[in-house]
């Protein structure tokens, strides 16, 4: 291996070559700032345009700064990473970038965690010495995006995001100069393209530029009127994330104080989302039971490998790109619309309302979310199976207004019938859970006997493509897992091609599954919050006392009341979904 | 934006050009130059099947296309009119003849008009700075043009009487 010696502020440094000077200063603990640079560490995912200049360092020898993220150390370098002279380069750099940007911050949806009002604030900018023409570009509003370009630094990590890591290629770079703009092809909205509002590119965005659209309001409004019954559910990624937006260390597993702040928020009833997990699980396990029974007694028209559709954002990626392949795909809805399917009417039954009067709200670490809530599939007679879709951050928004301390709220428990959950619906916020829940129901209907162990390591991990062969007495069934639709893309081209070995595949749009949502707080390119969130998603399951979803009494209950079996015609109806072919509509 | 139909003999040549540069993604701005100088312009239409069959997507062809000013969405008028926007036309007045066209001719920069006649563009120094402002119609190059000359110069086109000479007056 050839090895590189050099210095960073008067400390030597031994790196491998091919290292930036950013990467070899961040060895021995030197700080240089960035701004359009982003790596998502384990998960192959990097933004680096050097752009922005702000990373610039001084090089002995070289006449002119050298951008740190992207020049590559040598033998001998001897680099200054705070000379006058980069210093007040960034601080130039800087000004000139906020020369032609709203200085919104009082009301912007990013402030207090704007990578470049916190730039700004380093780097000790008071005073503007620029002036000149302001570019303005109109606002563009979407079912869960809003693009509000004036604050785009052309920074490009959202281009990334899109095209490299979701393989979606909705946003472009596109005009040159001053009036250059991350934009969809021929500058239509976004709820004209192909965008399946995974929301990443809402994760990277260094600005306000990208923010997702905000409904506390609708919800606040709900909440006082006193005609209306508010249920609100919750999804299992946002307890290990919530925290973080009160000063928590990423990780800390927070559901008790979620639960209690949703109360003092006013919520009727605070249920799980985890309960309409092990739901699902009832119905896409049976699902895959069904067809895995008729495909090994030898019939031909049964298609394999079954795909999860929980994630709405998926759904979406496949209804614009493989329409030919939408009847692989389960048919079982999201949790978030078994959901509010079942409160709609089961639940509505049971308190003796009209559904119009009861309101479904979601907390979900997800944008997609809110535009699943708007499909026609899930309204009856326009009323919504699910009113209103927040995003973590929304929530946490919604409890500083509210005057509540969250850090030092008790613990509570969720309400009954649909808050009683397993850890099976847990582990549905990361990547590997919804088919590691699925295998453990699975296995035991199937065998008709009991699992032998509960966690299945082969399945867990960060890995942007996982496979593992499970044996179900004497039956190895094959399973993929994919994040991050770029990975998704590679294993449906192999069923396309006929190569896929696989009977089931989990899917999830967001690296790292939905603790890595687009509605969750920003991660700032920090991949080890992703990894500790992670952790406490499998903590959260090993602690508690059921962990598979068909032992959840209360959907046992559920289905004897109500539903009679999984696959059922009223499960059908209710619990079930079909997909479109959306390849006419992109502009 | 409006749709327009391409005909399958439109889409094969197309197809026909990508193919020729191996349908890589990185010969796009090959495949672009090469279909404009073969239809005239790049429709939004065009651009699509160009993102498909060089497995890219519509969003960063639509990037390339407006990079490059050379690269057009719009179909050429009978008369592309250019307009010099280079420093020594701009310093002598050449905005204001810009603003004279698009008011005689009801278009932006960018557009044609209505029956196809006129279409309008900005381009950078022509190197002819000794007669700024320039304007080119077509092959002909007008020096030294004056906002009140733009009714006339069009008018001689719209009837019909076009000059071969250059005009330095
Ligand atoms: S939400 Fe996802 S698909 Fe849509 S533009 Fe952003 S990154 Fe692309
Ligand atoms: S929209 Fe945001 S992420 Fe995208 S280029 Fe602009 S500032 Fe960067
Ligand atoms: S992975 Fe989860 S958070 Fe991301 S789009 Fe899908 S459902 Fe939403
Ligand atoms: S951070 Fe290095 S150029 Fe932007
Ligand atoms: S600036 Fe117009 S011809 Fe040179």
């Amino acid at each position: 291996m050839d090895v590189i010696n050099l210095t960073i502020d008067n400390k030597p440094v031994v790196v491998k070559k091919g290292t930036t000077i950013l990467q070899a200063a961040k060895e021995i603990g030197v700080h240089i700032p960035t701004l359009c640079y982003m790596k998502l560490e384990d998960l192959n995912i990097e933004n680096k345009p050097g752009g922005c200049r702000i990373c610039v360092v001084e090089v002995e020898g070289r006449r002119n700064l050298a951008p740190a993220c992207c020049t590559e150390v040598h033998d001998g370098m001897v680099v200054n990473s705070h000379s006058i002279r980069a210093i007040n380069a960034r601080r130039t750099v800087m000004e000139l970038i906020l020369s032609d940007h709203p200085t919104d911050c009082l009301i912007c949806a990013k402030s207090g965690n704007c990578d470049l009002q916190n730039m700004a604030h380093y780097l000790g900018i008071r005073k503007i010495h620029y002036e000149g023409e302001q570019s303005h570009y109109r606002k563009d509003t979407s079912p869960a995006i809003i693009r509000d370009v004036d604050k785009c630094i052309m920074c490009r990590r959202c281009e990334m995001m899109c095209n490299e890591v979701q393989t979606v290629g909705v946003l472009s770079a596109i005009n040159r100069g001053f009036n250059s703009v991350v934009a969809p092809a021929f500058e239509m909205n976004l709820d004209h393209s192909v965008c399946t509002y995974c929301g990443q590119c809402v994760a990277v965005c260094p600005t306000g530029a990208l923010t997702e659209v905000d409904e506390t309001g609708k919800v606040v409004r709900v909440l006082s009127d006193p005609t209306k019954t508010v249920i609100v559910q919750t999804a299992p990624a946002v307890r290990a994330a919530l925290g973080e937006e009160f000063d928590m260390e990423a990780g800390t597993l927070v559901t008790g104080k979620l639960v209690a702040a949703l109360r003092r928020l006013g919520f009727d009833y605070v249920f799980d989302t985890d309960f309409a997990a092990d739901l699902t699980i009832m119905e896409e396990g049976t699902e895959l039971l069904n067809r895995l029974g008729k495909h090994l007694a030898g019939d031909k028209n049964v298609k394999l490998p079954i795909l999860t559709s929980c994630c709405p954002a998926w759904v979406k990626f496949f209804e614009h790109q493989f329409p030919d392949m939408k009847d692989i795909p389960s048919t079982a809805r999201s949790p978030q619309q078994m959901f509010g399917s079942i409160a709609k009417t089961y639940f509505a039954d049971k308190l003796g309302i009209k559904r119009e009067d009861l309101v479904v709200v979601s907390i979900m670490p997800c944008v997609a979310k809110k535009y699943e809530c708007g499909r026609d599939e899930f309204k009856v007679n326009k009323n919504p199976d699910v009113d209103y879709a927040l995003t973590t951050r929304e929530l946490a928004a919604l409890i500083k207004i509210s005057n509540i301390n969250f850090r030092t709220l008790p613990n509570e428990e969720f309400d009954n019938p649909l808050g009683e959950s397993t850890g099976a619906g847990v582990i549905f916020g990361t990547t590997g859970g919804v088919i590691e829940a699925a295998v453990r129901t699975a296995y035991e209907l199937h065998t008709k006997k009991e699992l032998p162990r509960l966690d299945f390591d082969e399945l867990r991990g960060m890995e942007g493509i996982r496979k593992a062969t499970i044996d179900f007495g004497g039956t190895p069934i094959n399973i993929g897992i994919a994040h991050g639709l770029g990975n998704a893309r590679k294993l449906l081209e192999e069923i396309q091609a006929g190569k896929s070995e696989f009977h089931a595949i989990e899917i999830m749009s967001c690296p790292g599954g939905c603790i890595g949502g687009g509605g969750q707080p920003y991660h700032h390119g920090n991949a080890e919050i992703l990894k500790k969130r992670q952790k406490a998603i499998y903590q959260e399951d090993s602690k508690k006392a059921i962990r598979k979803s068909h032992k959840n009494p209360y959907i046992i209950k559920l289905y004897d009341e109500f539903l009679g079996h999984p696959m059922s015609e009223k499960a059908h109806h209710l619990l079930h979904t079909a997909y479109f072919d959306r390849t006419e509509e992109k502009g | 934006m409006p749709k327009i139909k391409l005909s399958d003999s439109t889409i094969n040549i197309i197809k026909g050009i990508c193919a020729e540069f191996q349908n890589k993604e990185s010969e796009l701005i090959n495949v672009l130059h090469k279909t404009q100088v073969k239809l005239g312009y790049l429709p939004a239409e065009v651009q699509e099947v160009i993102a498909r069959e060089l497995h890219s997507s519509v969003a960063r062809v639509y990037g390339v296309v407006t990079f490059y000013s050379f690269f057009t969405m719009i179909p050429k008028g009978e008369f592309p009119i250019s307009i010099c926007m280079g420093t020594a036309c701009y310093v002598r007045g050449a905005e204001q003849v810009l603003s004279e066209f698009k008011r005689q001719l009801k278009v932006e920069v960018g557009e044609s008009t209505s029956d196809g006649k006129f279409s309008l563009n900005c381009l950078r120094c022509v190197g002819a700075c000794g007669l700024a402002p320039v304007v080119t119609i077509g092959e002909k190059v007008y020096g030294r043009v004056a906002p009140t000359q733009v009714k006339e110069i069009i008018a001689e086109y719209r009837q019909g009487n076009i000059q071969n000479d250059v005009k330095t007056d």
